[in-house]
């Protein structure tokens, strides 16, 4: 066995266990921040060193190859990013912190293993390492005894665990069919058997379903408002990101072993993304609560997504993985601006959002990159992600589908659009209080506008990589 | 490559188009780290004038006999989908971006007063918008197209929804959302055309030759983009609204370039790519600029807003426009050309004439600001060289623009010239109707005649004349006005090649109909169209 292409996950577990360490001794400070950062950040090094390896661990069920790779780059990447930016911590409870940050980066560290595991059973122990560490976190929150958050709490568990078993029985299903619970073998069967047999669509479905969970995906997208606004915004900025990198990697995996016939099981979930992102976009329409509204897109930004696998080509799951990333990119934005407008963590809403640019430019230009890159404007990441994702779906020849989900991105332009407004052209007159903001955080307001744009206008780079990754797979 | 027997490589010793593109944005830049407003007002004022001066070659070392695209610069940009930075000028998109860099100094120069708040943010939203809008003329490519004519999107919802009057919210948001639901379609048509073919390069795509169905989706996918922008009846509507709350800059920079890029998208996206969906299209496309000519020049009259009275002309002269563009013959396109550009500095002039009225007296409304003749001799002068360019009156150059139109109408039906003759009509009452009340005294009553000496003294105090900033302004646009008016020879010139090549491919592709078939019906209807007029207009 070779141990060195495992090396990020070995870094993540010393991290995950000095920060156990941590938690034991009670220790105040930044120490565990700084802990986290270190470690994803090393990590995430490792993977990029690692990027082009690929090689076979425990009996073939640990995969090591480009996807996999890139995979823990975006979710390392994340970490640190997210780590960075809360670095603080202000909206957990004092004595919290420490599991706080413990919590995070084991359930990162399930989804590092997540994608790179090739066996059924070993993906569903992977998800479950990420879920369990985020039942515990999402409960914590400031002044507590305000029900939201233990609330929040109960309703993930609840839906998780229901997943979960939704997704076992599925398996049940296509382990019946395939006699196997490796991909590479099921991959070798499945196209025949889904083009024949309407029970193993059904089981394919199911098993899908734990990962559109995980993604926020119709029908399994419930908990997301309500999570988003009962947890910490922290804890959500990391929810709305590293999971939703993970679900996406793995789907590619998943959908890909149906091949690209097409039939039933493609139509199946070519009605799931049109309920996905129109309902995501409707219902986000009338929120009042940044996060809340937040939810709903991410619901709509999974049925994007969805367009980009079920066209199942190799343009088309390359696209899926350049623009989760460039989703999460723009996720941050405005989570950035959440947590920094938000000092003792409570909730955002339109209000808040007034007179942003005279209170803070940077971070009014953040938010803004973010929501216009997520209304798909060009030159942002969310404008080339769209392109491509509908390039690869037109491809297939879905051309309506296409055409709905373009009506749906003008239907997004408008509540994208309400939070520039906001930021920039409404609250004149009243009183403001400028925030004072660290050098490090405008460093990363503008960091991440800059990959917003950059890797928008120039998507090259990326878009090669996430085809060699899903190259791997064809 | 095969893409270079559509370009001359740019010969100059710099690369003209990125230059003046890259000029714009890299000022935006730098303006950030300007402070004191009147510094970035001049230096708003030298970025835009740099660039004006550095496309000037565009015009000088134009070469007027080929119809290629000239000064062209090509490189690899997403290899991944075929993409290419490929970016050129013909003499369309040549004349538009000189409008483009001529216009921007006045945008600075002309909200030197009427910005008071946040300059910074002004002078940069300007900048981006110069680079974004010469992006779309000089794009080869449909993705860098697309990618400019939505990128103008935001800075343009900034310019209404910040710097705008009392209903801005209402405004900016009505503009953004109906340019953007306008521009699905196109995207979609853009990567079916790619998918079709493999290429995203525009004039390779002019090449292709599609089936007539294929034609008809592609034409009718773009159009409804470009008659949103332009805008034709009946999808004008956000038009006035966005005229009327936007600041003078987003007004002048609303009429003279963005409208052109409606009939630009026409010119390049729907006549070459799908020219057999476009004559048969063509009766349609025609009444519908008949109707924008003749109900713009309507509600024009009825209005009491100066600003709301020109942005409704407006949606008559892009009628006039739209209807020289389908008229498909050489004196129509020629002239529809030349009207973009005239339009572009007729009501550039007259939107920055408004602004100069409305910072003097806070008042947009035809009665507040009548019976100026006696005290601002100057201002109505070129108010009057405007609104009789606006009405086409010979001498001045919209009058050469109209003609060469219904020149081209009477050619292809006498009914068309007929119908389109009383929106000229129309143009001159509602002009003649805002230059009497404006120059001349209201004496219908309610005016400040019966307020006394003391109200007509405090009013008089408000009118100063226009100072040196000002009369620069409109002396140098006036100068056009009269230039083009005289001697339209070269612009004439500039877009012959050009015109004659558009001519050339659709006659190519006009004539190539499906035979037999499934397209029977289509050739059918395509055959009749010479009597399709007659039936209908039995001139």
């Amino acid at each position: 066995m070779q141990i060195n292409l495992i090396l990020p996950e070995i870094v993540l577990i010393v991290t995950v266990l000095m920060l156990f360490a941590a938690s034991l001794l009670k220790r105040k400070g930044k120490v565990k921040a700084a802990i986290v950062m270190a470690g994803s950040g090393l990590a995430s090094a490792l993977t990029l060193l690692s990027l082009f390896w690929s090689g076979s661990l425990f009996c073939g069920a640990y995969q090591i190859d480009v996807l996999s790779q890139l995979s823990k780059f975006f979710l390392t990447g994340g970490l640190f990013l997210v780590s960075y930016m809360s670095r603080d911590l202000a909206g957990i409870e004092e004595e919290m912190r420490n599991e706080f940050s413990f919590f995070l980066s084991l359930s990162t560290l399930g989804l590092v293993m997540m994608s790179s595991a090739v066996e059924l059973l070993t993906i569903l122990v992977c998800l479950e390492i990420s879920s369990y560490a985020l039942y515990v976190v999402i409960s914590f929150r400031l002044n507590p005894g305000q029900r939201q958050e233990v609330e929040a709490g109960i309703k993930y568990v609840i839906f998780g665990a229901a997943a979960t078993g939704i997704s076992l029985f599925g398996l049940s299903y296509v382990f019946a069919f395939c006699h196997s619970t490796y991909l590479v073998e099921i991959s070798r069967q499945m196209p025949e058997i889904i083009g024949a047999q309407s029970l193993a669509v059904i089981g394919m479905v199911l098993l899908l379903s734990g990962f559109f969970y995980k993604l926020a995906m119709f029908p399994m997208h419930a908990w997301t408002p309500d999570i988003y606004q009962g947890a910490s915004n922290e804890t959500t900025a990391f929810i709305a990101t590293l999971p939703k990198i993970g679900a996406a990697v793995l789907l590619v995996r998943l959908v890909h072993v149906t091949g690209e016939g097409g039939g039933a099981f493609t139509w199946v979930l070519v009605v799931l993304a049109v309920l996905s992102m129109t309902f995501g976009n409707l219902a986000a329409l009338v929120q009042d609560d940044i996060k809340r509204l937040l939810a709903y897109s991410s619901i709509a930004h999974a049925g994007y997504m969805m367009v980009g696998l079920l066209s199942a080509n190799q343009l088309g799951l390359a696209a899926v993985l350049y623009y989760i990333a460039g989703y999460v990119l723009m996720n941050l934005a405005c989570f950035v601006v959440i947590y920094y407008l938000a000092p003792q963590g409570q909730n955002i809403t339109f209000n808040d959002l007034k007179g942003l640019h005279q209170r803070s430019p940077i971070l009014a230009f953040t938010l803004a990159a973010g929501a216009f890159g997520m209304a798909g404007i060009p030159p942002t990441v969310g404008f080339t992600g769209k392109f491509v994702i509908f390039t690869a779906a037109l491809d297939r020849g879905f051309y309506g589908l296409v055409v709905i989900a373009m009506v749906n991105a003008a239907i997004s332009a408008f509540y994208y659009l309400k939070m520039a407004r906001a930021a920039y052209c409404q609250g004149e007159g009243i009183e403001v209080k400028p925030i004072k903001l660290a050098w490090g955080t405008k460093v990363l307001g503008a960091f991440i506008v800059l990959a917003i744009v950059v890797i928008g206008s120039l998507p090259q780079m990326l878009m090669t990589l996430a085809d060699q990754a899903v190259a791997v797979l064809m | 490559m095969h893409m270079e027997k559509y370009l001359i490589l740019n010969t100059l010793s710099y690369p003209v188009l990125s230059v003046i593109m890259v000029v714009p944005l890299f000022g935006a830049l730098l303006s950030l780290l300007l402070k004191n407003e009147q510094r970035l007002k001049v230096f708003g004022m030298f970025v835009t004038l740099l660039t004006l001066v550095l496309s000037l070659p565009l015009y000088s070392c134009f070469d007027l006999h080929t119809a290629k695209y000239q000064f062209a610069e090509l490189r690899a940009w997403f290899p991944l989908l075929n993409l290419d930075y490929v970016v050129g000028v013909d003499g369309i998109s040549g004349l538009l971006v000189l409008l483009t860099t001529l216009i921007m100094p006045f945008c600075v120069l002309c909200s030197w007063r009427y910005i008071g708040k946040r300059v910074g943010e002004f002078i940069f939203v300007i900048l981006v918008m110069e680079t974004a809008m010469i992006g779309v003329f000089v794009s080869l490519n449909t993705v860098l197209f697309y990618i400019f004519w939505e990128a103008m999107l935001i800075p343009m919802f900034l310019l209404i929804a910040v710097w705008g009057g009392a209903r801005r919210d209402y405004a900016s948001i009505k503009f953004f959302l109906y340019t953007l639901c306008g521009s699905i379609f196109l995207l979609v048509a853009i990567v079916a055309l790619y998918i079709k073919t493999g290429t995203f390069f525009i004039p390779a795509l002019m090449d292709h030759e599609f089936s007539f169905a294929y034609q008809m989706w592609i034409f009718l996918a773009c159009a409804l983009a470009f008659a949103i922008k332009i805008p034709m009846y009946p999808l004008h509507t956000w038009l006035p609204a966005a005229h009327v709350e936007a600041p003078t800059a987003g007004s002048v920079i609303l009429a003279s370039i963005l409208l052109k890029m409606g009939g630009y998208g026409f010119l390049r996206f729907c006549l070459p790519m799908a020219p057999a969906a476009t004559v048969y299209c063509m009766p349609y496309l025609i009444a519908l600029s008949l109707i924008s000519i003749i109900f713009g020049g309507y509600l024009a009259l009825g209005q009491t807003d100066i600003k709301k009275l020109i942005a409704y002309s407006s949606v008559g002269h892009m009628g006039f426009v739209t209807l020289g563009i389908f008229l498909l013959n050489d004196q129509g396109l020629k002239g529809a050309i030349l009207q973009m550009i005239n339009h572009g500095i007729t009501t550039g002039g007259l939107f920055i004439m408004v602004g100069m009225i409305y910072e003097r007296t806070h008042s947009r409304e035809i009665a507040d600001n009548s019976a100026l003749g006696m005290l601002m001799p100057v201002y109505v002068t070129f108010l009057g060289i405007f609104s009789l360019s606006s009405l086409a009156f010979p001498g001045t150059n919209s009058f050469v623009g109209e003609f060469l139109v219904l020149l081209g109408a009477f050619k292809q039906s006498s009914l068309v010239g007929f119908l389109a003759i009383p929106g000229a009509i129309l143009a001159a009452a509602y002009m003649l109707r805002l230059l009497q009340r404006m120059v001349w005294h209201d004496s219908d009553g309610h005016g400040h005649h019966h307020e006394g000496e003391e109200g007509d003294k405090a009013h008089a105090h408000a009118l100063v004349d226009l100072d040196l900033r000002e009369i620069i302004i409109v002396v140098v646009l006036a100068g056009f006005v009269f230039w083009i008016g005289l001697y339209p020879a070269p612009l004439l010139k500039f877009m012959d090649a050009s015109v004659a090549h558009l001519l050339e491919q659709l006659a190519a592709g006009g004539i190539h109909l499906p035979a037999g078939g499934g397209g029977h019906a289509e050739s059918h209807a395509l055959l009749e169209l010479g009597s399709w007029f007659k039936q209908v207009m039995p001139f």
